[in-house]
């Protein structure tokens, strides 16, 4: 586990819109070793699904590198692009729009394997088809269903076959759960984690939810308006949260449990503007602990404990 | 049947959706009861049936396709189903109010957001308009926004901020009873801690009974008392809250439990419930859970299991504990 297949360095996105510059990733810094797992959490809009777009160049980065087993990806043409993205696929958000309506199911599983023309006979084809929707626990008879006829577990199992269909390595998997009711939650789950045993995939886990988040990551980045203010192994971000925005974050889980006693953070405010952001620190207006320096610049992530990275100036 | 230490009681509920020849057992033969002052956490998988029984109390079941069978719906010891249309209009809003999962379907996109809840005041209080802004801007504070934005229009709010919006609308002729339907689903982990938090001291305030639709077990553990498990139309377990986390009966129940992460413990496979929901519009006979219910027993496929008190107010229908 020790080497590194993903270096992101700098990596920044601003979109241009009417009312001036969105920052939705400024300068996002982090690795991912071979067969990790990494979770990226934080609140809607802070920009993990820029993130993650940026580094597979679905949406190209303002500026920033993407190393991919040493080799800077930001650099490649687009044939170049091509091959690199067998190994790096997506799955996306929401199993009910992501899906082209239009095809059945293999049509989509294997639109991957027509554009990179993998087999040469159709047969070929059908085979990996079959074999994939195998893997991920589709039944073979929904082959020529379509999307509409499904529920959303077998729409996602749909979307996580076309992304393993080219047998890649680094998947960003994109809030694959959050659309779904907490029982199929559990089986995509579950068959992520086995593809993951099996196929010895990398994955950078979006999402929301803090307990899925630590079902499946080995480390965890939280973001905050288009930056990470707290990156670390998963226990130890959850047992010894350091910045206060990833404190208020964990005490706002509701846990299902009762006779319990937590003190919770109730943050003030809501997330600001990511366009023209004022300098200083991003989470300055709602911080507990704001102090006037925190307004200057903005803080910097350093390593306070061992692999242990905060962005915050007051520690 | 004057269940007057009840706020809400409901008998034998049934609600139908009729869709290209076949029929939808949306709600299937459904008791429910609910004290004063007292939350109810509703839950159950998508589909199970939670928004058409909220609706169904609300009298808003949209007809066709949909259609209510057969039960009655006590509320203050009357039953709502007898009233006309009329008369649930004005329950509408003043006695019982409904916040919705997406607080766009109840914000008026081209109507400023004072207006709205002044509008909704006027309709139940023979008040003048600038009396009505008033208690408007009032309403607004009160959920924890200037009153300064009062002029704006729902797309200038963020969507927590819309939801608090939804949350004064419906507060706003404090009404006896809220059913709030996901009100939290759209919404942050930090937003969502907020609106709770508002919510649970606007309804210790007011008094207010609630009902809280959600599939959010952790929610429900912070601020119901009661908790009604549901499945396939019908009330499988209904308890007291700390009786149900400590002691959870039903089979269904249980494999809701499981399936959840829990951030305390490290497992590498979370436990799942085998299966799909079924069929609305072909449910299985007996109890409807036994396809997928670890423990069926052979009777379980042919009758379907009486309610049971099992401890004082913790019911379950299940053949185990017969
Ligand atoms: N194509 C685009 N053009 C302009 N702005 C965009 C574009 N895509 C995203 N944004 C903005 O960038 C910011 C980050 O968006 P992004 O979708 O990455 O957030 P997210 O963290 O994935 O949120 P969610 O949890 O809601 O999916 C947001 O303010 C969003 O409005
Ligand atoms: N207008 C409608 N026409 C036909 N069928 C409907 C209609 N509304 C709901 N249904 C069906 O009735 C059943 C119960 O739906 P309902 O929306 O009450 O479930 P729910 O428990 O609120 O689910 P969710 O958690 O997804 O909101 C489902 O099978 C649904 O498909
Ligand atoms: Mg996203
Ligand atoms: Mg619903």
């Amino acid at each position: 586990m020790e080497e590194n297949l993903l270096e992101v360095k700098n990596l920044k996105k601003y979109f241009k819109t009417k009312k001036g510059l969105l920052y939705a990733v400024d300068d996002l810094n982090f690795t991912i070793k071979k067969g990790e797992t990494l979770g990226l959490v934080g609140e809607s809009g802070c920009g993990k699904s820029t993130a993650g777009r940026a580094i597979l160049r679905l949406h190209e980065p303002t500026s920033g590198h993407v190393i991919y087993e040493g080799k800077d990806i930001t650099k490649y043409n687009s044939s170049e692009l091509k091959n690199i993205r067998k190994k790096m696929q997506i799955v996306f958000q929401d199993p009910y729009s992501s899906l082209n309506p239009r095809l059945s199911v293999s049509e989509i599983i294997a639109e991957p394997l027509y554009v990179n023309k993998i087999y040469k006979s159709k047969i070929e084809n059908e085979n990996r088809i079959r074999e994939v929707m195998d893997i991920v626990g589709l039944e073979e008879r929904l082959i020529n269903s379509y999307p509409h006829e499904l529920d959303g577990g077998r729409r996602q199992r749909i979307g996580i076959a076309r992304a393993i269909s080219l047998q890649p390595e680094f998947i960003v998997m994109d809030e694959p759960v959050s659309a779904l009711d907490v029982c199929i939650q559990a089986q995509i789950l579950n068959l992520m984690n086995e593809l993951q045993e099996k196929f010895g995939l990398t994955y950078l886990f979006i999402s929301h939810n803090l307990s899925v988040v630590k079902h499946v990551s080995d480390r965890i980045a939280v973001m905050y308006l288009g930056r990470i203010v707290e990156l670390a192994e998963s226990d130890k971000i959850f047992k010894k949260p350091l910045h206060p925005y990833t404190q208020a974050l964990l005490s706002a889980i509701p846990i299902p449990k009762v006779n319990i006693s937590r003190e919770k953070i109730i943050l003030e405010g809501d997330v600001p503007s990511p366009i023209n952001p004022p300098p200083g620190c991003r989470f300055y207006g709602r911080c507990r602990f704001r102090q006037n320096e925190c307004k200057k610049e903005i803080p910097e992530l350093r390593e306070i404990d061992e692999n242990h990275f905060v962005a915050c100036r007051l520690l | 049947m004057n269940d007057q230490k009840n706020l809400l009681s409901i008998k034998n509920l049934t609600i139908h959706y009729k869709t290209g020849g076949n029929i939808v057992h949306a709600v299937d033969n459904l008791d429910l009861d609910l004290g004063h002052g007292e939350t109810l956490g509703f839950v159950g998988e998508t589909g199970a049936g939670k928004t058409t029984t909220a609706l169904g109390i609300m009298g808003l079941i949209p007809n066709p396709p949909g259609k209510i069978i057969n039960g009655q719906v006590f509320f203050k010891g009357e039953d709502l189903l007898k009233k006309k249309h009329k008369e649930m209009r004005s329950i509408r809003g003043k006695e019982i109010a409904m916040i919705f999962q997406d607080p766009m379907t109840s914000l008026d996109p081209v109507m400023n957001v004072g207006d709205q809840i002044a509008e909704m005041i006027r309709i139940h209080e023979q008040i003048t308009k600038d009396k009505a802004l008033e208690k408007a801007e009032v309403m607004l504070e009160t959920v924890g926004i200037r009153k300064d934005r009062s002029k704006d229009y729902p797309h200038q709010f963020s969507g927590g901020m819309k939801q608090r919006v939804g949350i004064a609308i419906a507060l706003a002729c404090n009404p006896k009873l809220i059913i709030a339907d996901e009100p939290t689903t759209a919404l942050d982990v930090t937003i969502q801690a907020q609106v709770l938090e508002l919510m649970k001291s606007l309804k210790e305030k007011y008094d207010t009974s609630m009902i809280l639709i959600t599939h959010d077990l952790g929610i429900v553990a912070e601020i119901c008392d009661k908790v009604a498990i549901m499945y396939a139309g019908n009330v499988v377990e209904y308890s007291d809250k700390n009786s149900l986390y400590l002691n959870p009966l039903h089979p269904y129940t249980n494999g809701l439990f499981q399936s959840i992460p829990d951030i305390e413990k490290d497992v590498d496979k979370l436990n799942t419930i085998k299966g799909l929901a079924p069929d609305p519009t072909n449910l299985p006979k007996g109890c409807t859970f036994h396809p997928r219910c670890p423990k069926a027993l052979p009777v379980c496929s042919e009758k379907k299991p009486d309610n049971v008190m099992v401890e004082p107010n913790h019911y379950v229908k299940c053949f185990l504990y017969n």
